[in-house]
């Protein structure tokens, strides 16, 4: 406050008579007592001038709300001024003056019907950003009326009105029937009033996340793409925005939508352009690639994003931030441009850092010794952050461009030489990663790293300088004196360093065991004894272990072959990239993280992705393998973060593969046993580290259910055990997979008949199909849609029939599926509605899929989450069904439904009778709980389901059903 | 052409059968809350929100990364807080800062804060903190004008002058003694009009049309002269007082030069694909017309050449400094108000230098050498030497200075792009007409 106050005297030396800064001079004590004065005097001029010193106190903090009934009473003015200012000030004080806020309304239903347009607008603007729940119900009758407007301006205003009194009374809106109005208005003849429907319904869409507010059909995208051309800018953010949502039907109508949003492209607001870019990178997804108009756009891509960057530096920064999102996915679209990138002197950090970034994923063999050029005269730039980005940038070039390896580390060597520290000590650490990528190439340049060994004091380049040394040990002549240099201060060193140093004596010492054992020796126990840290302790401990039992296996296993690093880790991970392509321009595409990472309070916010192409064979599952072989021949491989790792090994497909038919039956049962203990060790060990210690115990020692079954069962010796354990063993032990039935017969396919079914293979979704052409011509295009439907089965790529169907020939025909299309509760719960379609007609068909090929292979639940999510769900979502003649024993069962990924979690026997406890996966995330009790000797089983959604349960019975009868 | 109709038929057909699809979108409702007018020595000086109020103690996540940037220009625009997002420019020594809580396209926040900006210049001569300390009022008038409830409304100029009359001192004694208002009291005819940048009724005396075709070169030569990298970038600046609805078309003798551009939203972009002409209904006043870009993959005339050494040498804390000028590709033009700008390694006490033309200046604090050299004289380059001393025991600079340098040539446009005629359809009466050209220096540099 003292602040303000001084800086108010300042001002009022600054101000003249004529500007408002006089406004400021009033801040004695009596100013409340004066400005209620003035306020209430008759004058209209004087009334005028206190509101606005009010105003001014406002602006800069101060608590003016005292005068709320004196201000309040300024409204009923002709002035418009006056009553402008009079609403700025309600607008700011009606939250805490509800009482008072009342008193207004009168005056603002009146005004709703004034017959100057420009009072209607501004009463019920102003009416709807007073943020009190009492006015709100006496806003919805001059809303409505205002809706309807005859004229736009007051129309258009109104609908943002509505977003607002839906952020305070949703439940009101939705009740006074707004939304539908609002709806409407997206039909409106006046193209702003369009784009501000759009914008409210959007706003409201956000806290609604499943109502159906905004209906993208063909017709309503023909509508916004009219008013996209006659509405303001930022009309055209909203529009394009909402556009970007949309999932055109085919290529052609994406086509269309991208031909009519390409002028957005030359638009002088950049974030039209942005907004209309994201468009064109999603709906191009969906044209051919061989399409000529898909090369025209690539082309008109181009010169738009170059000239955000000629913007001022704040815009650039988000452009760049996108731009490399963009030339992730679609390199060739800025692959002659890399000049534009270059850094200029006086460009702001950010901006600079971001153009280095871009650099490095565009160069290529083509342009490297540009990029190199610039690269090196960066190093010698002022700012540290960016000379060592710069260094480091040489070095991903290197791993990048094989070509130009060689160059880059000549260049490294020269910055090497110009003995800057940390110029130096970032070379370093990426010539650690170019060894790793070229091992027994450059190792000559060793000696001049060796000299530069004492002016390293960064953990991350001392630790990279040991891994050299450590790695190369053999051609090092005085790698042990190194070595024990650093070792001399081993406890001031950071845990990077000290594990780096372990590991490069350990690797020292197989090398030349009989110089270092002295050094190994102290090393090993500076690492076990003396340090506290508990990675470098049971580090060191496996490597002495390790040595002391068997120096052999330490050699085979330190000193393995490692494999070459990637060509680039940086990249984005690609459902993540496909994801954040989907939100170019928004916050996730500066972050480079997906909304629901960051976004607070985001309900329902969707994991958008790009729709698949419909013309050229690329499938959705591998929608960069065009893009990534623009840049380079081989796909960059990505190093899987930590999480996907986990969830890679928990996925272990432990069916064996069935697709090339039944596996030799001698084999095949202590196969799957093998495989089973691996599975159950992993799962249970994984399981033991996430939820406590109790399903440790169960780790190694129980055996798992499925070796169980191979073993035991002759032992118990009954026949029935002994001819199912001859059952169990001979067949194939993929998912189950129905017979093929007859789904469009000829008859009603003028000649085209489809028999298929459905199958589960290595965690792939398939739909096999026999087309047999049963008609007297050849059938050709052939192509496939599914309905919408319960799991959201859709194909996950084109119906691949490459060659014509000649008449009485049959072709196989697999098509994988994914569960990531529309859904629709359908009835039957697996029914599915097909089209299929060739060069005679289209065809209709339903059949019916067997649940279990949905149920996924992470579907084993633990037993401590299965013990509490059974207690959990409610006994009124229990079924209870028979399985009537099924002559096997409880471990064949187990065995024959973990083949259809129903896992079973523990087993019990209670006087004869085996319970053995189950848990499945639907591919939605549905899981189901069973119990299936078996008694020996009884042919009929009961299974017991239960699920939070009870409906899947005789779904789920017919698998049960189906698998152990197959 | 048959089988990709038939297709299309298909899917309509196959869906009509079922309820009308509809697609569950979440869109990113652009939302700006509130923004904060902040001095560049870290003054909130005024505040306006637009939804519910947020207290200024957000400022602190941005005071924080401003102080850690050091320069105010390195503060980076996008900042994320526990629970909101800050988003700012940097605009006449004053940081506009935004808040917002959902995710929100960032350009869009940063376009408007810069309109912001504009419409404060235009409306108070500057965009500083006096000026809007001094009229915070109209301030706050015009923020609540164009914005409703974090919704753009009204951003054009000349919709923004009918609603709320910029401040004269001349409008302010009338209004004082009248009692008058700044206030306009009818609806501004642009904003619903198809052509909502102009005005009805619209009259002048005088009736004319200038354009202003306005080149800057971008520029990095290296240290022995080459183009590193070299671009464009061009604006058509308008200047149109015509009484009416005139409907102007201005052609090009080499429009194809022209490959990426953007427009003035009244530009006609379809008249534009097929004939390449600029074919609009101007706004009334000033405003950009067109902005391009002739991008890197053109070759760039470079007006000047630099001749320069500077070195440091490796002992005795001294350096040497000699820098000349000539013209290389002039197209027969004089360059003029030619500037250079040397920042030099910080640890740099004083220079010593000798200008055969012009003056020179050190700026103590800065370590910029600044040279104003004037009009370049192709018989007499301009030349600057001497010494640069360095603090006692600093070591020998690790970086080259980069040396800046600001030109203009009168009655050029670089690329060579050319108006060849204008017309005016909708109106009878003839127009005054005229075109300008003038050639820049944008980021021209060199290095060293």
């Amino acid at each position: 406050m003292q602040e303000w106050a001084s800086q108010l005297c300042e001002n009022r030396q600054f101000g003249s008579k004529m500007t408002d800064s006089k406004y400021f001079t009033t801040t004695k004590k009596g100013e409340i007592f004066e400005l209620k004065a003035e306020l209430n005097s008759d004058k209209k001029e004087k009334k005028k001038e206190a509101v606005k010193k009010v105003i001014a106190s406002m602006t800069v903090g101060k608590d003016v709300s005292a005068l709320f009934p004196d201000v309040v009473n300024c409204m009923q003015t002709d002035n418009l001024e006056l009553k402008k200012l009079v609403y700025l000030y309600l607008m700011n004080y009606a939250k805490s003056q509800p009482d008072m806020a009342i008193m207004a309304v009168n005056t603002f239903v009146k005004d709703c019907e004034d017959p100057n347009p420009l009072i209607r607008a501004l009463a019920v603007r102003t009416m709807g950003c007073i943020r009190v729940d009492k006015i709100t119900e006496y806003l919805c009758e001059p809303l409505r009326k205002c809706l309807k407007d005859e004229d736009p301006y007051v129309r258009k205003t109104a609908a943002v009105c509505v977003a607002k009194l839906h952020d305070i009374n949703a439940q009101l809106v939705e009740d006074q029937g707004f939304l539908d109005t609002l709806k409407d208005l997206i039909s409106d003849s006046n193209p702003m009033v369009v784009a501000n429907a759009v914008a409210a319904l959007s706003e409201i869409a956000e806290s609604h996340p499943n109502s159906n507010l905004l209906d993208l059909n063909p017709q309503t995208i023909n509508k916004l793409l009219t008013a996209l051309n006659e509405c303001t800018e930022w009309g055209q953010i909203f529009i394009l925005d909402c556009l970007a949502n949309y999932t055109p039907r085919d290529d052609r109508e994406s086509q269309s939508i991208c031909e009519r949003v390409t002028p957005r492209l030359s638009h002088a607001n950049s974030a039209v352009v942005l907004s209309a870019v994201k468009v064109l990178m999603k709906f191009m997804e969906m044209l051919p690639k061989d399409l000529d108009y898909y090369g025209t756009l690539l082309k008109k891509l181009a010169p738009p994003l170059v000239t955000l960057l000629s913007a001022e530096p704040e815009l650039q920064y988000v452009a760049l931030r996108n731009i490399n999102l963009i030339v992730q996915r679609r390199p060739e679209i800025l692959k002659h441009e890399m000049k534009v990138f270059f850094v200029k002197y006086n460009d702001p950090i950010y901006v600079k850092l971001e153009k280095l970034d871009i650099m490095i994923r565009l160069a290529s063999q083509a342009n490297i010794a540009q990029v190199l050029a610039e690269l090196k005269e960066y190093a010698t730039e002022v700012d540290v952050d960016f000379v060592r980005k710069a260094v480091r940038a040489i070095g991903r070039c290197a791993i990048k461009v094989e070509q130009s390896a060689e160059r880059c580390v000549s260049t490294l060597l020269d910055l090497i030489q110009t003995k800057v520290n940390y110029v130096v000590q970032e070379a370093i650490v990426v010539i650690k990663d170019i060894f790793r990528k070229y091992p027994n190439k450059y190792e000559s340049v060793i000696a001049t790293l060796c000299e530069n060994l004492d002016s390293l004091d960064e953990p991350e380049a001392r630790a990279a300088m040991i891994w050299i040394v450590g790695e190369y040990a053999e051609r090092i002549d005085n790698a042990d004196e190194l070595l024990e240099s650093f070792l001399e201060g081993f406890h001031d060193e950071s845990t990077q360093v000290q594990l780096q140093l372990l590991t490069a004596i350990v690797k020292l010492f197989l090398k030349k065991p009989t110089e270092t054992q002295e050094l190994v020796q102290q090393v090993l126990s500076l690492a076990t004894q003396d340090s506290d840290n508990p990675d470098l302790r049971d580090r060191g401990y496996i490597y002495w272990r390790l040595l002391s039992t068997d120096p052999v296996a330490a050699k085979e296993v330190v000193l393995a072959e490692k494999p070459l690093i990637s060509e680039e880790t940086d990249l984005i991970e690609p459902t993540l990239l496909e994801e954040l392509i989907c939100h170019i321009g928004t916050l996730a595409s500066v972050y480079h993280k997906p909304p629901s990472a960051f976004v607070e309070g985001s309900r329902g916010v969707q994991h958008k992705r790009l729709p698949g192409s419909a013309g050229s064979g690329e499938s959705v599952e591998s929608p960069d393998t065009g893009s990534a072989a623009g840049v380079s021949d081989a796909p960059p491989a990505v190093i899987p973060s930590q999480g996907d790792l986990l969830g890679d090994l928990l996925n272990l497909d432990l069916t064996p593969p069935a697709t090339t038919g039944p596996p030799p039956p001698a084999t095949s049962g202590m196969q799957l046993g093998a495989m089973d203990l691996l599975g159950g060790g992993l799962d249970s060990l994984l399981g033991g580290d996430l939820g406590g210690s109790s399903a440790m115990g169960a780790g190694f020692g129980a055996p798992p259910a499925a070796p169980a079954a191979s073993f035991s069962a002759p032992v118990s010796g009954g026949l029935d055990d002994l001819f199912d354990l001859g059952g169990g063993v001979g067949m194939p032990m993929g998912a189950y997979s129905p017979p093929k039935t007859v789904w469009l017969p000829a008859m009603k396919g003028k000649g085209l008949e489809i028999s298929g079914t459905f199958a589960r293979r290595a965690g792939v979704i398939q739909m096999e199909m026999t087309l047999t052409n049963k008609a007297m011509s050849v059938m050709t295009d052939f192509a496939i849609q599914f309905n919408r439907n319960s799991f959201g089965l859709a194909p996950a790529g084109p119906l691949q029939v490459l060659t014509p169907l000649s008449p009485n020939q049959s072709i196989e025909v697999t098509l994988p599926l994914n569960t990531v299309g529309p859904v629709m509760k359908m009835d039957p719960l697996n029914n599915l509605q097909v089209a299929v379609k060739n060069n005679i007609d289209v065809f209709y068909f339903s059949c019916q899929y067997p649940i279990s090929m949905l149920f996924v292979e992470d579907g084993k639940m633990e037993r401590q989450v299965f013990l509490a999510t059974w207690k959990d769900i409610s006994n009124d979502n229990e079924a209870q069904f028979q399985i009537k003649d099924c002559h096997l024993s409880s471990d064949a069962v187990s065995n024959k439904l973990q083949g259809s990924n129903i896992f079973t979690i523990a087993k019990r026997t209670v006087d004869g009778q085996d319970m053995l406890y189950q848990s499945t996966k639907l591919s939605n995330g549905i899981w189901v709980l069973a119990e299936l009790r078996v008694q020996t000797g009884n042919p009929t089983f009961t299974v017991c389901l239960k699920c939070r959604a009870p409906e899947v349960s005789q779904c789920v019975f017919q698998s049960y059903d189906a698998v152990l009868k197959n | 052409m048959l089988v990709s109709l038939l297709m299309l038929c298909w899917s309509v057909d196959f869906f009509s059968s079922s309820k009308p699809t509809t697609v569950l979108i979440t869109v990113p409702a652009e939302m700006i809350n509130s923004l904060f007018l902040i001095s560049h020595s870290g003054d909130i000086f005024l505040e306006k929100h637009w939804k519910s109020v947020i207290s200024r103690s957000v400022c602190d996540y941005f005071l924080e990364a401003k102080e850690k940037a050091g320069d105010p220009e390195n503060v980076a625009p996008v900042l994320q807080t526990p629970h909101h997002y800050l988003i700012s420019i940097y605009r006449g020594k004053l940081f506009f800062l935004s808040v917002t809580q959902t995710e929100v396209p960032p350009l869009f926040v940063i376009e408007f804060l810069h309109r912001v900006a504009d419409t404060f210049q235009d409306y108070f001569g500057d965009c500083s903190e006096v000026l809007i300390k001094e009229n915070t009022v109209t301030v706050y008038e015009l923020l609540e004008e164009m914005l409703d409830n974090g919704f753009p409304l009204a951003t054009e100029s000349n919709v923004l002058k009918e609603m709320i009359r910029p401040p004269t001192i001349l409008r302010s004694v009338v209004n004082t003694l009248t009692g008058g208002s700044n206030v306009g009291g009818t609806l501004p005819t642009g904003q619903l009009s198809n052509v909502p940048w102009r005005r009805a009724g619209v009259k002048y005396t005088n009736n004319e049309a200038y354009f202003d075709v306005i080149e800057e070169i971008d520029a990095i030569l290296d240290k022995s002269g080459t183009t590193v990298f070299a671009e464009i970038q061009g604006v058509i600046e308008a200047c149109v007082k015509l009484t009416g609805m005139p409907d102007l078309t201005l052609s090009f003798m080499n429009p194809r030069l022209l490959d990426d551009v953007s427009f003035h939203p009244c530009v006609r972009f379809k008249r534009w694909e097929s004939e390449h002409v600029l074919s609009f209904i101007p706004p009334d006043g000033n405003f950009r017309l067109m902005s391009y870009h002739v991008s890197s993959q053109n070759l760039v005339a470079i007006p000047v050449y630099v001749k320069q050494n500077i070195s440091f040498l490796e002992t005795g804390s001294c350096g040497r400094l000699d820098i000349t000028i000539g013209p290389k590709q002039t197209m027969g033009k004089t360059v003029e108000s030619l500037m250079v700008t040397i920042p030099m390694p910080k640890s740099v006490l004083s220079v010593n230098l000798t200008a055969t033309q012009g003056t020179y200046t050190f700026d103590l604090t800065t370590k910029v050498v600044l040279w104003d050299v004037g009009k370049l004289n192709p018989q007499k380059l301009p030349n600057l030497r001497g010494s640069i001393s360095i603090q006692t025991g600093a070591p020998k600079p690790e970086e080259n200075p980069s040396i800046n340098i600001d030109m203009k040539l009168q009655q050029l446009a670089i690329s060579g792009l050319k108006v060849s005629r204008l017309d005016m359809y909708g109106e009878k009466y003839k127009p005054f007409k005229g075109v300008k050209y003038v050639t820049k220096a944008g980021k021209f540099q060199v290095r060293t």
